[in-house]
């Protein structure tokens, strides 16, 4: 409260606009109403142009990249950084059905069960990787994920059937803005679930201390095995929804850049926070855009920026905090009780008991 | 029998690469506790320091090492000054991403500097000998024995003189030995001058065996020395020297006996069985942890 009086007062009319936005909750459910509508009428209409929209199908599926790999990085506290090789194994699925398995005069009614069964895949490679991280932790985790990343890689460049180092062309364009836009809400809506649910308890309670957590009788290796294999099932979606946008994929698409990629956009919106990680993914492939006219500058100028916020903001732009819409209302009302109580606490303690 | 030592020579020469790059890693971990990604791109850097002093500035291979280790050196002190300084009291993982995007900022500005990739004129003697069937190059050996004598001397530093306590000291309690009246952030500065100044170094070696340079060799390079630093067990010396010595010879031998594209599935797939069974590493010891 202290922080905020100090701030300049002509924040302060934008400020109170936005707390008075935030505190009505019927507008979530209206503006997704709205952004449904316009993910149809966009591309029917041709209302913005094809480069637009092309980024706009971008953000979708980097806001479903960071925000699945933020609950493995963000809110159990590991650090993965081989997500982009969870994103290849549902790329690879999702072309190799889309061109070699099902029928072509079929492939766009099928879609959505491509892009399921990708997941699907992808999260029982996901189980594999959970494994040993029941015992190892920290940078030793790191190493075990990346070396994972460079065996996905190594072995789709070995496997010439699937095209090996050549990968897999001439895949249709099959994702499109409405698909784009309902597979990330899919992404924050179950990610925001389990969070607030009693997983995502267990979840936290490995972030703040793995021993302590095992003690109070949380199950850590169930816990670990369902967040790993829930942020690997939506890094399958998003590479399938990626490879049916580029229309090409080969494993070069998704190395140890594409990683760090996601991991800027994680830490840049902020661990632990949904919010963070739709505004992380936001800024970065947006800002990536409009700094394009600068050809190699943009990645001097970008990464400048990135340690300037991080020296500044450590926590990144959302920082563990949340937009008071994704939380749920039994937890914003205790909450309030929480703060109602230390205050009447407080009072109480300051006049001396007679 | 002689394909075999033919090919434990060039592990040799790629283990002393991963060898010294990897201490760099360790060396910044074991006193700030933080992993300092830009790493591979400062041994890039250094190798783009060679090949300035080799064409522009014309000097033989003795000088032309000395310029790349010192600017290198210098680079790493103002980066630790300018990005990693303000961070220390910061939560780990904004370090981190502080490095891959000091790291970035690197590959780019060289990219905007050297557009091509670059060859680099070799300064080594290059004389072969042949030794019963064995194809020995001069440029080789002095790699392996430079690394060797570079080691010799991080490991005397360490170990023997006043500076080296202080890193030691400093890497097992920093709250309580600046109170002894050890300059913290010389010695800081100074671990970092050590660690990227043997990564440039590695950087002149490396543009001396594999001649062409581009802007983003750092990075595969840079994480396999990480991987090799993590294998020795992370923070100890001897293990990242261990450590790149065994990754160098894996890679070379897989590439000797199986076709060149089993190279990293069949490296990495030792690395996990081996951290299965050494979670901490070849010579890391697990800390204890407090509830």
């Amino acid at each position: 409260m202290a922080a905020s009086s100090q701030k300049p007062k002509r924040l302060q009319g934008l400020r109170n606009l936005w707390e008075s936005l935030m505190q009505k909750r019927w507008l979530l459910p209206v503006l997704l109403g709205v952004g449904f509508v316009l993910s149809f009428a966009i591309p029917q209409f041709n209302l913005v142009n094809p480069y637009i929209q092309l980024i706009m199908m971008y953000v979708g599926i980097n806001i479903i990249l960071t925000t699945s790999l933020n609950l493995v990085n963000g809110y159990m506290g590991e650090f993965s950084v081989g997500h982009a090789g969870f994103m290849s194994v549902g790329a690879y699925i999702a072309a190799l059905l889309s061109t070699k398995v099902f029928p072509v005069e079929w492939i766009g009614w099928l879609f959505p069960f491509t892009v399921l069964i990708a997941g699907l895949g992808t999260a029982l490679v996901g189980l594999v990787v959970a494994i040993p991280s029941f015992k190892t932790r920290g940078d030793y985790l790191a190493i075990v994920t990346l070396a994972f990343l460079m065996i996905v890689k190594s072995v789709i460049e070995n496997i010439e059937a699937i095209g090996g180092p050549r990968g897999i062309p001439g895949i249709y364009r099959l994702t499109n803005l409405p698909w784009t836009f309902f597979w990330t809400l899919v992404t924050v809506w179950v990610i925001r679930n389990f969070i607030y649910s009693n997983f995502g308890r267990g979840v936290l309670s490995i972030r703040e201390d793995e021993i302590a957590s095992d003690l109070m009788s949380v199950n850590t290796r169930t816990v670990k095995l369902q967040a790993f294999v829930l942020s690997s099932f939506f890094a399958g979606v998003a590479g399938a929804l990626f490879a049916h946008v580029l229309q090409f994929i080969s494993p070069r698409v998704f190395d140890i850049v594409k990683s760090t990629d996601m991991l800027i956009m994680v830490y840049l919106g902020g661990i632990g926070s949904i919010a963070g990680s739709i505004v992380g993914a936001t800024v970065y492939t947006v800002l990536l855009e409009v700094l394009r006219p600068l050809q190699v500058w943009r990645f001097v100028l970008m990464p400048l920026v990135l340690v300037l916020l991080m020296i500044y903001r450590p926590r990144g732009i959302m920082g563990l905090r949340e937009f008071r819409w994704f939380i749920p209302s039994r937890d914003l009302f205790a909450r309030k009780n929480w703060h109602a109580n230390r205050e009447k606490k407080e009072v109480s303690d300051a006049t001396p008991a007679s | 029998m002689t394909y075999l030592l033919q090919q434990s020579l060039n592990a040799l020469q790629l283990g002393s690469i991963y060898a010294l790059i990897a201490l760099g890693y360790t060396m910044v971990y074991g006193i700030l506790t933080m992993i300092n990604f830009a790493h591979g791109d400062l041994f890039m850097v250094g190798a783009f320091f060679c090949f300035i002093a080799a064409t522009t500035l014309k000097l033989p291979f003795i000088p032309t090492l000395l310029f790349s280790m010192i600017g290198v050196g210098m680079l790493g002190v103002v980066i630790e000054r300018a990005a990693y300084k303000p961070l220390r009291q910061a939560p780990r993982v904004s370090a981190i991403i502080t490095a891959l995007g000091v790291g970035i900022f690197l590959e780019s500005i060289v990219l905007v500097i050297y557009p091509y990739p670059q060859s680099v004129p070799v300064l080594l003697p290059n004389v072969t000998w042949e030794i019963g069937g064995v194809v020995i190059s001069s440029i080789k050996i002095i790699i392996i024995l430079l690394t060797i004598a570079l080691l010799l001397l991080l490991d005397f530093i360490v170990r023997r003189t006043m500076v080296g306590m202080a890193m030691r000291a400093i890497s097992w309690d920093k709250s309580i030995v600046p109170l002894m009246g050890v300059p913290l952030n010389f010695v800081i500065s100074f671990t970092f001058f050590i660690g990227t100044s043997l990564g440039a170094a590695a950087g002149v070696m490396y543009s001396q065996a594999f001649p062409v340079i581009d802007p983003y060799m750092g990075v595969l390079i840079g994480w396999k020395a990480f991987i090799s630093a993590v294998v020795g067990g992370i923070g100890n010396i001897r293990g990242a020297m261990i450590g790149g010595f065994i990754l160098g010879i894996v890679e070379i031998m897989v590439v000797a006996f199986l076709p060149s594209t089993y190279r990293d599935f069949v490296a990495f797939t030792l690395l996990l069985v081996l951290l299965i069974f050494r979670p901490y590493g070849i010579l890391g010891k697990p800390r204890p942890q407090k509830v």
